[in-house]
């Protein structure tokens, strides 16, 4: 008794959400409603004694998948009124294919008989849902389950080099010209006369010696033992 | 069996799940220009169709219908990425996501 009102509560919100992610004004509603929907599936599931896939619903689904929609729905920026200007157009369309496809489902279903004789359950009975949903994935199903990873490996990638900027937004590194690079091709030397000084020349820059401090150790020059003495040294031999 | 779905019986589930997938097939019919409620409408298509396999299996007592509800998971979860990667490119290129103007895109 206690099952079978769980399971209507469940259907009747499940139905109800389904039928207001289809005809919600808003996406980000519907997106909602897509939400609701699956944690309603999902209770659906606990009823039908599949705990392990019930979680993943909520985890997949509503974690990661209708995450995923809203994040889309609210990063387009669409004018969503014109999008449903065909509505009433299909809606008589929709509705017959809807109805005739639901009473021959009906009608296949109300006539539904078992076959006397089944397979012997491949899991024992005695293990937990989960336990005993591993012991076939990962032995009757385990190339099935590889095929699964590939699945989301090729997904992931498509997804990935679909949405890939070719334009460079930021400054990138070349590594191979910043590996080809020799110290020839960056300093020279400079020809100085006796007595002469750089600073006729237009001088030259160095970094401070607090850089130090903040460089990576040992990536500049060796730490000076007293920075400001070797200052105030450098001064006067400019002055 | 299990106990729960022994009270309650197959027939009702399936009658959910058909009501789930006329109301999936119904709603790519009605947003035939919004492409992302069409992409909710096929998720909603493919729970059913989970929820199909799940009774099912526990009515039968056979856990092979549950490791095909993980499989047919995984195809939703990746059909959904590359869906939506394919409409935000499409939103990028084009400033809209107007399903009709994409039979312009044939070479």
């Amino acid at each position: 008794m206690m099952a079978q009102l769980v399971f209507y509560i469940f259907t009747a919100v499940l139905l109800f959400s389904a039928c207001m992610v289809i005809t919600a004004r808003n996406p980000v509603h519907s997106v909602l409603f897509l939400i609701l929907t699956f944690f309603n599936a999902s209770g659906l599931f606990l009823v039908a004694g599949a705990e392990f896939l019930a979680m993943l619903l909520v985890i997949v689904y509503v974690g990661a998948v209708a995450v995923l929609f809203l994040f889309v729905v609210m990063m387009l920026d669409v004018d969503f009124g014109q999008l449903r200007e065909g509505f009433q157009k299909y809606a008589p369309l929709g509705g017959c294919v809807g109805g005739i496809l639901f009473a021959e489902l009906v009608l296949a279903f109300s006539h539904w008989e078992m076959a006397p004789s089944r397979a012997a359950p491949i899991a024992a009975p005695e293990l937990t849902n989960t336990a005993a949903l591993g012991g076939l994935i990962y032995t009757h199903y385990v190339l099935l389950f590889q095929a699964c990873g590939l699945v989301l490996l090729v997904a992931m990638i498509g997804a990935i080099t679909l949405t890939l900027r070719e334009k460079a937004t930021g400054r990138r590194q070349n590594i191979t010209r910043q590996h080809a690079r020799t110290r020839a091709d960056t300093l020279e030397m400079l020809e100085l006369d006796l007595g002469e000084s750089v600073a006729d020349r237009g001088g030259f820059l160095r970094p401070k010696s607090s850089y130090n401090e903040i460089a990576v150790p040992g990536s500049f020059g060796l730490v000076p033992e007293t920075p400001t003495n070797e200052v105030a040294s450098n001064k006067e031999k400019g002055a | 069996m299990n106990a729960a779905i022994n009270a309650i019986g197959l027939g009702p589930y399936l009658f959910v799940s058909a009501a789930l997938l006329v109301l999936g097939v119904f709603g790519i019919f009605l947003n035939r220009k919004n492409i992302i409620v069409m992409l909710m409408a096929m998720e909603l298509i493919l729970l059913s169709a989970n929820l199909n396999l799940v009774a099912f299996s526990s009515a039968l007592g056979d856990l092979s219908g549950q490791v095909m509800v993980l499989f047919v998971l995984t195809i939703a979860a990746a059909e959904a990425a590359i869906g939506l990667a394919i409409v935000t490119v499409y939103f990028r290129n084009r400033g809209s996501i107007q399903v009709e103007d994409v039979t312009m895109m044939k070479g």
